[in-house]
């Protein structure tokens, strides 16, 4: 993470560090964007670019408002009558929002892991993996066998099961189906996969072992993760976004914001004073 | 604001050893009396039905009664009862098949398309539907189904028969409007609640983390409805019709209000039948001679039979198709 060194001044915004790394691709851009339960405001006026091949952490105490502005990066809020979202949401330069635009399309390329594991109960492991390839009408064995296999790999679940495929998924441990769960969002090779307090219902363990999946997985797919845990944001993330009271307060390189918070509330909350 | 201080007076004393050893072996005592007068009623039920029907089952062998095919009760006094039997599955079964589509399409559409205020109004319908009294099922079979049936359906086709394939007619039955598949069709209607108020809500119960699940993988409606919520909630379902199914085999007014009430056994689904509630119901108050006495007591015992059989088989089936959290 060199490339954020030279830019280690507080008064430098992360605009400036793009122009510093011109490697750096935008993958997806919330511009604006607000989400209404009711007449209350989930989050307001969120703009954020996320950057292709990184991760990207949302921090926050409790109802800040984090996983609310993630699942309106995938269309999620259509499901929550209740819920409306204003803002464009650009994938690759297209408003995800845009009329015309199918939710189920940005959801194929916008992949999600939830906070509590959720394998379907009545499918095998493979089932699992394959059941998004199913969707989208693959069904020659040849090619889900593979997808199955390099799911499976990517989500360093594949030694562990390669014995037992077609064993119900519910026989694996917590840490287990999580990874089958990343395994069945990376099996329809998403450009972007998000994650929501993917480790909270797990143990230290496997914790551990879905954080050191994270630096792997960014060579392939972009990642932003919600997470009340700062370590784990300074541990995996290039990127962290801290949100309170439903506004992004800050944004930018992790190791700059947690060294060098550029905002007083930022500061209190990294250095424990809430939260 | 001054925190009250603690008065140890007002803090009752732990109840002593032996009143809660005493507490818990009377509570014990109680809750298990009355689940023993369950299997007691149970056991008892059954037992007292195959006394009261021993006289004819002796007489005609276990199987010869259950198997034989006639049923006189006037002038050889034989008892077979193999086309109660076979009507009453028929029927039961048929009303299960014809039902179970109508009342998953409503329990679904309820759950999961409706908005709200019209969901609430079918729920709501659904659930006067299984309060309304089966006798009166019966009068709207007798009434309005059975001429329907009639007009549109039997006499046409009977007519058409008689004319082009008279080779058919014998499978036609009688052109009068009951039979069995007028008792079908009541029946079906009678039973939909039943399934589809129990589907609905398992449907309903179906974890959203579930649902979310197969939305997030570009999943559509109705492809969240078959990857995930069906076979989710099949366990429910499947109990749902079961349970219409129990409520079909034992179903009594109704269908032999309409029915036809034929004492052979049937071999075709338009003629006339009759079931084994239907006839216990009919015949009891006329019967004079022991031997017929003991055959209608009988008829409810194998009825018993019939009910704890599919009963064993349901769960078993049921625990099978069970969605499990436990691991494997």
């Amino acid at each position: 993470m060199s490339e954020f060194e030279a830019s280690a001044n507080p008064q430098t915004g992360h605009t400036e560090i793009l122009t510093l790394d011109p490697s750096l691709k935008t993958r997806l851009e919330a511009r604006r964007v607000t989400v209404m339960y009711g007449q209350k405001a989930g989050v307001k006026d969120v703009d954020m670019p996320i950057y292709t091949h990184k991760v990207t952490a949302l921090i926050g105490p409790s109802g800040c408002g984090k996983t609310t502005f993630l699942r309106a990066l995938n269309r999620m809020h259509d499901l929550t009558p209740s819920a409306r979202v204003t803002g464009e949401v650009l994938l690759d330069g297209v408003n995800v929002y845009a009329p015309g635009v199918d939710p189920v399309e940005v959801r194929r390329k916008i992949g999600m892991v939830f906070q509590k594991p959720n394998p379907f109960p009545t499918l095998s492991i493979y089932g699992n993996v394959v059941a998004g390839l199913r969707l989208v009408g693959i069904r020659k064995k040849s090619l889900l066998d593979e997808a199955v296999e390099r799911a499976l790999t990517q989500a360093a679940l594949w030694d562990e099961v390669k014995d037992r495929l077609h064993a119900p998924s519910m026989s694996l441990s917590g840490g287990q189906q999580q990874r089958l769960c990343i395994a069945r969002a990376l099996a329809v090779e998403p450009e972007v996969l998000l994650m929501d307090e993917p480790t909270s219902a797990l143990d230290p363990i496997s914790t551990q072992s879905i954080e050191d999946l994270l630096t792997e997985l960014k060579n392939h797919v972009t990642i932003v993760i919600v997470t009340h845990n700062m370590q784990q944001a300074g541990r995996v993330s290039d990127f962290t976004g801290f949100f309170l009271n439903g506004d992004l307060v800050e944004f930018g390189p992790t190791n700059l914001l947690f060294t060098t918070p550029k905002d007083k509330r930022t500061e209190a909350y990294i250095t424990g004073r809430f939260g | 604001m001054q925190q009250a201080p603690v008065q140890p007076s007002r803090i009752k004393r732990p109840p002593s050893a032996l009143y809660r050893l005493l507490g818990d072996r009377i509570f014990f005592a109680v809750i298990l009396l009355l689940a023993l007068s369950i299997v007691a009623l149970t056991l008892g039920l059954g037992y007292y039905l195959y006394l009261g029907g021993s006289q004819t089952i002796q007489k005609e062998g276990f199987w010869g009664f259950l198997t034989g095919t006639t049923w006189d009760p006037a002038l050889k006094l034989e008892f077979g009862i193999w086309p109660y039997v076979v009507g009453t599955l028929i029927t039961s079964m048929a009303a299960l098949f014809l039902s179970v589509p109508v009342a998953l399409a409503a329990a679904i559409f309820a759950a999961e398309y409706a908005p709200r205020w019209l969901a609430g109004f079918i729920n709501y319908l659904v659930d006067l539907m299984a309060a309304v009294p089966s006798v009166v099922y019966g009068i709207w079979g007798i009434f309005v189904l059975a001429p329907f049936l009639r007009q549109v359906l039997y006499l046409p086709v009977f007519l058409w028969a008689s004319e082009n394939a008279p080779w058919l007619a014998p499978y036609l039955g009688n052109p009068s409007g009951y039979g069995m598949f007028t008792a079908v069709v009541v029946l079906s209607s009678m039973i939909i609640p039943f399934t589809a108020a129990l589907s609905r809500d398992v449907i309903q119960l179906v974890p959203a983390a579930q649902r979310e699940g197969a939305y997030a993988l570009g999943a559509t409606r109705w492809e969240v409805m078959q990857m995930v919520i069906l076979p989710y909630a099949r366990g429910g379902i499947f109990a749902g019709a079961m349970l219409a199914l129990g409520r079909a085999l034992g179903e009594t007014m109704a269908v032999a209000m309409v029915i036809g009430n034929g004492n052979i056994l049937p071999y075709t689904l338009f003629g006339p039948a009759s079931t084994m509630p239907a006839v216990i119901a009919l015949e009891l108050k006329e019967a004079v001679e022991d031997l017929h006495y003991s055959a209608i007591i009988g008829v409810g015992f194998y009825l018993f039979l019939i009910a704890f059989i599919v009963n064993a088989v349901a769960s078993y089936l049921l625990h099978k198709l069970k969605v499990g959290e436990q691991r494997a």
